[in-house]
């Protein structure tokens, strides 16, 4: 039984890390490179515009694509590391 | 075969449609009745949820509020699909595990108090109402065009349509039927985008188009733009003209009340595994981005079209003439749209000439007299709302094309709208009066105080649609930032703490709710009655939060509250504590139980 429990801590915190390094990125494309670090940016030119404009645009919805996936991708694998995956 | 009767061939075929395969999946699925909710592949689910998901706000008003307004508008797109990440990272896979079907009842039973319960259906209410508030908005634009008809009434006979389409109801259940809605939208949106990007940038994908070159003057798309529209006197496209930190915020509350919202939270409840739940999310995006990355692109190309049909010539040129606008077929737009009140132009100095362009600034009011155009805007009511439905007319698509658009409007906005009528008597009928007021009632006293409950949903939305606080997707954003203060925070701290506890959950969400609607009513009017407001969005009561940003605000003062109650009263009991261990871990998740 405590085995199980530190099983499932260890499962929890490793989700966590994953969930917190996701979120980030995640900020930092939206909120980050689409609004607030939009001037810094200004400088590479995208199609008639610059870079933070296709982010907030488009490219910040392309990332969160790929954080959804990868983090389905990694959970499943970290549930059959953890043998607390469904049958 | 004139527009009105091709419009109404494409809307009736359509709604055929989605009824013969809502016979058609009911009547073969009898046997495996049982199987209905566990047999759905998370990419059909991913499909239906985007369906479900993409309503008037999505299809109709969005477009138009980026192409007036350009870059600052960006927090509908990102705020809209960034909060697809919280709730498949934060919540869509631990309340799988959960396995009940609604989401008061988790945080009924997470919180272990009916109270609770009873506060999160209220929140679910006054959030899914004030919904069905901007979808009404969109159903009687559209309505209104496509039966040519005046707003008000078109807006009248879409609430009987929607009432009728919510009893109806069952229909909504059958994912099937949401997989065709969608097919049918995501074509009407994207076959016009696809036309006008070939028209004016030579590529066939408008998310690429938007930044391409334009065909005619080879130029980049978005350079050419940015020179009409400051020429007119406008904000430039591109550029970042809104206050930072009210951005920010909108963002951040689209996103949260994304996650909040219970009609798509739902639907991650009936997905066979938690893996499952992981990977509908992700398609769910997936669908919902193919129209979200073309909408910028219809918002830019529109803006030029619009544009140059003003001024045939340049800025520097002639403004169309009255006659052209009265005899031109590709000025026919101008005409059908007229008839609903939601476009108007006149002209003011009598000059034969229409001139669109910013009265507000002074200087180009100084250039346009110097040319003798006047000194006042002549295109005097252009609504943001009717844009994507104008715009295949706009850019002269043939017939079809404008058909489509027709049928793929409404059906966002039904189906949507449908959705929510029933979230609401639901939540009436079961949460509320048998869970809470009348736990002996019948079967049949149910179901009439569910349709009573939709009938008054309807009768308000209606009505405080007629005299909306905003535009369709303005509307829908104040409701998803009373979602974002109320439901998601409680959601969030019912998995990822055990610490917060009954009365925290309740004082938060009580007070997330409480704030977040009254800075919207200070603003927006006290239960959205016009005039009885204090403050405006342009001059807001603090500093430069607009009341539809107020939701991350709300969200923050949930939290807050919460955790400062919980500290200070009695701690969650330990059953509650393995039970919030349970939903962690996927292992031992069962089918999703009825209640």
């Amino acid at each position: 039984m405590a085995d199980n429990s530190s099983n499932n801590n260890a499962y929890w915190s490793a989700n966590v890390r994953i969930i917190l390094i996701s979120l980030v990125i995640w900020a930092l494309v939206s909120f980050g490179f689409g609004i607030l670090l939009r001037p810094m940016l200004s400088g590479i030119a995208v199609g008639g515009t610059d870079l933070g404009f296709w982010f907030a645009q488009q490219g910040s919805i392309l990332v969160f694509l790929a954080l959804i996936f990868n983090y389905a991708w990694r959970m499943n694998k970290l549930d059959a590391e953890h043998g607390v995956g469904e049958e | 075969m004139d527009q009105f009767t091709i419009n109404l061939l494409f809307v009736g075929a359509s709604f055929a449609l989605y009824i013969g395969i809502a016979i058609w999946a009911r009547a073969g699925s009898t046997s495996e009745f049982y199987a209905a909710g566990r047999g759905v592949h998370p990419v059909t689910n991913g499909m239906a949820t985007a369906a479900d998901w993409m309503s008037a706000a999505s299809f109709i008003s969005m477009a138009g509020l980026i192409a007036f307004t350009g870059y600052d508008n960006s927090s509908f797109l990102m705020g809209w699909t960034g909060g697809y990440v919280l709730l498949a990272l934060l919540l869509a896979p631990y309340l799988r595990k959960f396995g009940k079907f609604t989401v008061s009842e988790f945080i009924g039973d997470r919180f272990y108090s009916q109270t609770a319960r009873i506060v999160a259906v209220v929140c679910l209410i006054v959030a899914s109402t004030t919904y069905v508030i901007g979808q009404m908005t969109g159903v009687g634009v559209a309505f209104g065009r496509f039966l040519e008809v005046d707003n008000t009434t078109g807006l009248l006979i879409g609430a009987c349509v929607v009432f009728a389409y919510a009893v109806f109801g069952g229909m909504k259940g059958v994912t099937y039927t949401q997989v065709a809605q969608y097919v049918v939208l995501i074509m009407a949106y994207t076959i016009p985008a696809i036309f006008i990007s070939l028209q004016l940038t030579g590529n066939p994908i408008p998310a690429l188009g938007l930044f391409g070159d334009h065909v005619a003057s080879g130029e980049p798309l978005l350079a050419k733009l940015d020179a009409i529209v400051t020429e007119l006197g406008f904000n430039e496209y591109t550029a970042h003209h809104a206050d930072t930190l009210n951005m920010v915020l909108f963002t951040l509350s689209l996103m949260i009340g994304t996650a909040g919202l219970p009609h798509v939270i739902m639907r991650f409840f009936t997905v066979p595994k938690v893996a499952d739940a992981r990977w509908s999310a992700g398609w769910a995006l997936v669908f919902i981005a193919l129209l979200y990355l073309t909408a910028p692109a219809v918002g830019a190309m529109a803006r030029l079209n619009i544009s140059e049909q003003f001024w045939p010539n340049g800025a520097s040129g002639e403004p169309v003439s009255s006659e052209t606008i009265a005899n031109d077929a590709s000025y026919d737009w101008m005409q059908t749209w007229q008839q609903t009140g939601l476009l108007g132009w006149e002209d003011k100095n009598g000059d034969g000439k229409i001139a669109y362009f910013n009265d507000k600034n002074a200087d180009t009011v100084a250039k346009m007299e110097a040319a003798g155009w006047g000194s006042e805007n002549e295109l005097t009511k252009f609504n943001r709302d009717i844009l994507v439905l104008a715009n295949p007319e706009i850019a002269n698509l043939p017939g079809w094309v404008i058909g489509l658009v027709a049928a793929g409007g409404l059906a966002a906005a039904l189906s949507t709208a449908a959705g929510l009528l029933l979230a609401i008597s639901s939540a009436v009928s079961h949460d509320l009066i048998k869970g809470a007021v009348n736990p002996g009632i019948s079967e049949k006293g149910e179901l009439m105080s569910a349709r009573v409950a939709m009938a008054v949903a309807i009768a308000v939305a209606t009505y405080l649609g007629l005299n909306p606080p905003g535009f369709a997707a303005q509307t829908v954003a104040l409701a998803f930032g009373l979602a974002a203060a109320s439901i998601f925070p409680a959601l969030m701290m019912g998995i990822f703490s055990t610490k917060i506890n009954n009365v925290g959950a309740v004082a938060g969400m009580l007070a997330g709710l409480t704030v977040t609607l009254i800075y919207i009513f200070l603003h927006k009017g006290w239960f959205f009655v016009p005039g009885t407001n204090s403050f405006t969005d342009a001059d807001p009561l603090l500093g430069t939060i607009k009341s539809t940003s107020f939701g991350a605000i709300g969200a923050a003062v949930n939290f807050t509250v919460a955790y400062i109650v919980s500290s200070t009263t009695k701690e969650t009991p330990q059953e509650i504590k393995d039970l919030v261990e349970s939903v962690r871990v996927p292992k031992g998740a069962g089918a999703a139980q009825d209640h």
